[in-house]
């Protein structure tokens, strides 16, 4: 019942040709968006890096070298050393495992559970709508970077449970979007129609409804693993995060941060940059998926 | 074209039996009625066309009959389809009557075709949702001969393509092949034609007729065009203010119209067969629903109102089949109109 419809009558006839609404067309339209090429090139090249740095990344994790602590960038060391003589350049792309992983799971269990929740309240309306809405406003009205601290400091900061606390606060934006958006559709004729030709309440929602949401919710996804990054990113760096030994670009940015106004502040730059560029790159990623999974998009 | 008899015999029964259909919706101002005690009988295989202006209550009754009125809005009476009362049924029970057995076709078909999906895949739901074991390439090979079916050329890669690729005739005619994707016992048309340029409205109509020949379906026509009801309907009920004015096989409406609401009406029609400077209207103004007047909604503006008015019209029987909601009936049937 949930299986997709676009693909009812695929393949096409062959005699066909710009038939859209096929992975072919997709494909096409989004190989036509260059900088969400382009943000895609970047973000594998990134994530192979990272989830490849044990083969990659030129030295192992953590490997401590008192004797060339805190060097500029060499032959050896492209990006220098840390003052516990760490290569700058493998533990970005470790600490990068831990971001990446942390953005991406944020991402998708915050908009699942918000849309969810989203597509059920603007469905529904009356009381469930009202008890979705009022728990968001509850997420919403506490200050997150103090509430992740704190739970953080209770839970204990494993990777999972920064990922459960960050998506427990991101949640409430895509459920507010979506819930809009499904009120906008619900009184659409097409909803009336489907329930004319006899289908249920939850066939609407999954087949009628979140289709035409998948603009907002690929975007919300991108937002979410930009924002997750950078919310992981200022817990590590305050220290309730991800902790020593494991790494992340937040912590990295902590480390660093000791170092401004010496000769090394350029360190600083990279889990900075890192994060900018991946930030980015997500960003464009979903614009271009947008546009391209869009059947009234342009030919 | 008269009632058809179905083969079975059964010419007794009717298929729908509506009785006393109320609707009223609860606003801000008090109870509103949308729809004042509305009753009539559909046959299998005839075309029933509902006429009225907005606001008569045409909308409120194929709500009613699908069980979709909005949460405001309450019916009282009796919906009777074979037998069965629809009225009471559990919103589980409707959706297996919705689509399967009555079935609808909308004014605006781009808004009511879903924009994210394939018509092919659109009406392959309509089929799939009343009989999940079909298999893909059987709901496929269906969408193509429904698109087939109702006029569409190379049905085979329309049923490709996305709603807003087609022209506003074809979306219309994908709407009437969703509607008769499972051979309805009931197919209502809510102003099937309203969204579209005159020759494709006639070419609509003319799906219409032709599909209804072959799946022997009942038509409920609602309609404010009486030019959509002089070429399709077999017999016509007049709605004003909720209230049932006229009902009539189609020739006798057009040509001895009984009440002066339905004389009125036709006499505003527009003729290219007579020179007149100005076009007949009817005077007054329709009274908002909840200023309508006790006893005949008419009254205000019929020309032959008296005193006996103010108090509900019986249903007068006219002639054969038709019958028109007047006191006066037959004291005015010489006045021309």
């Amino acid at each position: 019942m949930t299986q997709p419809t676009t693909t009812l009558l695929a393949p096409p006839p062959p005699v066909v040709s710009g038939d859209p609404g096929t992975a072919r067309v997709v494909l096409s339209r989004f190989l036509r968006h260059r900088l969400a090429v382009a943000s895609l090139i970047v973000l594998l090249l990134l994530a192979v890096c990272c989830f490849g740095a044990a083969w990659i990344a030129p030295y192992p994790h953590n490997a401590q070298n008192l004797l060339s602590a805190s060097q500029p960038p060499s032959g050896a060391h492209w990006l220098g050393t840390d003052s516990l003589g760490r290569d700058y350049l493998s533990e970005m792309f470790y600490a990068g495992q831990l971001s990446l992983a942390i953005g991406l799971g944020v991402a998708l269990l915050a908009t699942l559970v918000g849309t969810a929740a989203g597509a059920v309240a603007g469905y529904l309306g009356g009381w469930p709508d009202e008890v979705i809405m009022r728990v968001a406003d509850l997420f919403l009205i506490v200050p997150p970077v103090a509430v992740l601290a704190v739970s953080l400091q209770g839970l204990g900061p494993s990777p999972l449970t920064i990922v459960v606390v960050l998506s427990s606060l991101g949640w409430t934006l895509i459920a507010r979007v979506v819930r809009a958006r499904v009120i906008q559709l619900r009184h659409q004729e097409f909803v009336e129609a489907a329930r004319v030709i006899g289908a249920s309440g939850p066939r609407i929602v999954v087949r009628h409804l979140l289709p035409n949401l998948t603009g907002l919710i690929v975007v919300n996804v991108s937002l979410s693993v930009a924002t997750a990054i950078i919310l992981e990113s200022t817990v590590s760096f305050l220290g309730y995060g991800v902790q020593p030994p494991r790494s992340s670009w937040g912590n990295m940015l902590t480390q660093a941060a000791g170092l401004i106004g010496t000769s090394q502040a350029y360190l600083l730059y990279v889990p900075g940059l890192a994060i900018l560029v991946t930030v980015l790159a997500v960003n464009f990623l979903g614009d271009g998926l947008r546009d391209a999974l869009d059947p009234q998009g342009r030919q | 074209m008269g009632p058809v008899t179905e083969d079975s015999g059964a010419t007794a029964a009717p298929l729908l039996s509506v009785r006393d259909l109320s609707v009223s919706y609860r606003t801000d101002a008090g109870p509103v009625a949308a729809l004042d005690r509305l009753s009539f009988d559909l046959h299998a295989g005839e075309t029933l066309s509902i006429v009225g202006e907005s606001g008569s209550g045409k909308s409120a009754a194929s709500l009613a009959l699908m069980g979709l009125l909005p949460r405001n809005a309450t019916a009282s009476g009796s919906v009777r389809f074979r037998g069965r009362e629809l009225l009471d049924l559990s919103d589980r029970e409707l959706r297996e009557v919705r689509g399967r057995r009555i079935a609808m076709v909308f004014q605006d078909a781009l808004a009511a075709l879903n924009p994210m999906m394939t018509v092919g895949a659109q009406l392959a739901e309509a089929v799939s949702v009343h009989d999940p074991s079909v298999s893909r390439a059987a709901l496929r090979e269906r969408a193509v001969e429904l698109l087939d079916l109702v006029g569409i050329p190379d049905a085979r890669t329309r049923a490709g393509q996305y709603p807003h690729e087609l022209s506003g005739g074809m979306r219309q005619r994908v709407m009437i092949a969703t509607g008769i994707a499972n051979e309805p016992d009931v197919l209502i048309a809510d102003e099937p034609t309203t969204a579209l340029d005159v020759t494709v409205q006639a070419q609509v109509l003319d799906v219409l007729a032709r599909v209804q020949d072959r799946t022997k379906s009942a038509i409920l026509l609602i309609t404010h065009d009486l030019g959509v009801v002089a070429g399709l309907a077999d017999r016509v009920l007049v709605l004003y203010c909720g209230r049932k004015m006229e009902e009539a096989p189609v020739e006798p409406l057009f040509y001895e119209p009984a009440h002066p609401y339905t004389r009125g009406l036709l006499a505003a029609l527009p003729r290219i067969d007579r020179s007149t400077r100005r076009l007949a209207q009817i005077a007054g103004q329709l009274p908002s629903p909840n200023e309508r007047p006790p006893g005949c909604p008419f009254q205000n503006r019929c020309p032959h109102t008296d005193e006996r008015c103010a108090e509900s019209p019986p249903p007068v029987p006219v002639g054969e089949g038709h019958t028109a909601a007047c006191v006066r009936v037959h004291e005015i049937a010489s006045v021309t109109p």
